[in-house]
């Protein structure tokens, strides 16, 4: 692979998969509210 | 909360957590585009230069555009006409389209799902010998002429059959014991087998070849109009947003959860999927143009030629060919299922609201006959063409206008977004500032509305794939209208008494104030 593909390539999983990894690490250090009780699906 | 509003609540179920609605979002937004649409679209617009203008329309529409639905959705805790309908009672309407647009694809998308499956199993023995062009067209799927037939390929009829019996049993389980717990259990395994599939397709001589040709930037592509289109049509098609899926989940959240926190993740995720697949597939065909001795330009496909032509001729090759054809056809098996729940949950959530009918009932009212159109129209001679025609039209002039229209009338004419964007900063772990409603006021409509002119101009300079016309007037663009007409008609039917179709956000929090 030339030296532009492989910086691409990691830049590329730098941003979208690092992007992926903060959102999970935002969302866990906050909790709000889960529903009381699970509703029937009548 | 008051009894309307809470009678509704506990009669339309909910996911149990905010995780399992994140995993059902995700497996709504992976489908089968992430696997067989991405690669090639990065690879023809600029290669590794592509991120740039993909990320831009992340960004700029796809997220705020998620966010819009999420909004819409969990504020007023409805099906897409139920939440349109308590929104403003005009836009009813739009809900409907939405609804009309996703049965439509429910249609066709099954059956793309059962020739996958069937592939799995053809896997084992290469069953397509060598020449899978011949092989798909001609044993497989008997494709006759252009029109309609009712001459049905046992080879496609018996999976479809199959796999509509699955999704209508996942839809009569219900909302968390149907969808959450097949997502739960489903986005982990496809995550995982991908994961397998890139590590398989990496060990291929010529895989380097295939991802030097992806990632290779050509910088001068960014200033062409057509690069940036394809980016954002891509984030637009990938995500699931505009045709009421995101609207439906989102309804089925709980009321104070994090909406835009989740909404990153989603959007990341689905992604941060679309690079995964594109590693595996370019590294896969990287190996075809090695062995054939011909450049990656030559064997590079999408869709349906990428899936069922060019894959079938790398497990040939390969020599792990069988376990790269399970892992590959499985994926896109477990990604148009997860994807398929989550499109006919708009019409069975819909049913449910307006005629308050019950989970097993609304099911079975859609399902029913959602899979014998499937059947009859996708499982005979012709379906290959009903699907591609159906698919190309419903995708530009279904989902990209209602899209559009959506967004539109509520900014400029509904005027909700200011309430929905202190909605979802109320408790949101992501503030949304008044840039948001500038990109889903301005920015946002205006790149899709481009694209559709575009396609517009483009369709009607020439009739798509050479199809007679009257298919295409009928299945194309009669069928985009109808659904369109069928939406606002069925808008003035009647709701149930029962039915609240007050802001539930204010009611409960009036009830709060007086307990």
């Amino acid at each position: 692979m030339s030296t532009s593909a492989v910086v691409m390539m990691l830049i590329a999983m730098l941003v979208l998969w690092g992007g992926l990894g903060v959102a999970i690490w935002n969302i866990n250090r906050y909790q709000g509210e889960e529903p009381e009780s699970v509703h029937r699906d009548l | 909360m008051s009894e309307a509003v809470e009678h509704s609540e506990k009669h339309r179920g909910a996911f149990s957590s905010r995780k399992v609605f994140i995993l059902a979002a995700i497996g709504s937004a992976v489908g089968l585009g992430n696997i067989w649409r991405f690669p090639y679209v990065a690879y023809e617009n600029g290669g590794g230069a592509f991120i740039l203008p993909y990320l831009i329309a992340l960004l700029t529409a796809g997220l705020p555009f998620l966010l819009l639905d999420y909004g819409l959705g969990h504020r007023y805790r409805g099906s897409a006409p139920l939440s349109f309908r308590r929104a403003a009672r005009a836009s009813e309407g739009l809900g409907w389209w939405q609804v009309g647009i996703c049965f439509v694809i429910a249609v066709y998308y099954a059956a793309v799902i059962a020739w996958a499956a069937r592939y799995a199993f053809f896997s084992f023995d290469k069953a397509w010998g060598d020449d899978p062009e011949g092989f798909l067209f001609g044993s497989y799927l008997q494709a006759g002429d252009p029109g309609i037939s009712l001459d049905f390929v046992s080879g496609v009829t018996v999976p479809l059959v199959l796999v509509w019996v699955t999704v209508l049993a996942l839809m009569a389980l219900g909302v968390q014991k149907g969808i959450g717990v097949a997502s739960t259990i489903f986005i982990p395994i496809l995550f995982a087998a991908f994961i397998a599939l890139v590590v398989v397709a990496l060990t291929l001589d010529g895989a380097s070849a295939g991802l030097d040709a992806l990632f290779t930037p050509d910088w001068s592509a960014l200033g062409e109009t057509s690069v940036w289109i394809a980016a954002y049509g891509q984030i637009f098609f990938s995500l699931s947003v505009g045709f009421g899926i995101m609207i439906t989940y989102a309804s089925y959240v709980g009321r104070r959860s994090d909406m835009t926190g989740s909404g990153l993740v989603v959007g990341f995720a689905n992604s941060g999927f679309e690079l995964l697949a594109g590693i595996g597939v370019f590294a896969a065909l990287g190996f075809m143009a090695t062995a054939s001795g011909v450049g990656v330009d030559e064997v590079a496909t999408d869709g349906l030629g990428l899936a069922f032509i060019a894959f079938p001729a790398i497990i040939n090759e390969a020599p792990a060919g069988a376990l790269i054809g399970v892992l590959f056809f499985g994926s896109l098996v477990v990604a148009g299922v997860t994807s398929l729940v989550s499109v006919i949950e708009v019409v069975i959530s819909a049913v449910r609201d307006k005629f308050e009918m019950s989970r097993v009932g609304a099911s079975m009212a859609v399902g029913v006959p959602a899979a014998l159109i499937s059947i009859t129209l996708l499982g005979t001679t012709t379906g290959v063409y009903v699907l591609d025609i159906i698919d190309h039209f419903i995708n530009r002039f279904g989902i990209l206008v209602v899209a559009v229209a959506s967004m539109l009338a509520l900014v400029w004419v509904f005027r909700k977004t200011s309430l929905l964007r202190e909605h979802l900063n109320r408790d949101g772990s992501v503030q949304v500032g008044r840039w948001w409603e500038l990109l889903i006021g301005v920015f946002a409509p205006a790149a899709l509305t481009f694209i559709l002119v575009n396609e517009f101009i483009d369709n009607i300079q020439e009739p798509y794939e050479g199809y007679p016309t009257w298919m295409l007037a009928t299945l194309g663009w009669g069928l985009a209208a109808a659904v369109l007409v069928l939406g606002f008609v069925a808008a003035r039917l009647p709701w149930r008494e029962s039915t609240f179709l007050g802001d539930p956000e204010i009611q409960a929090r009036q009830d709060e104030r007086s307990s």
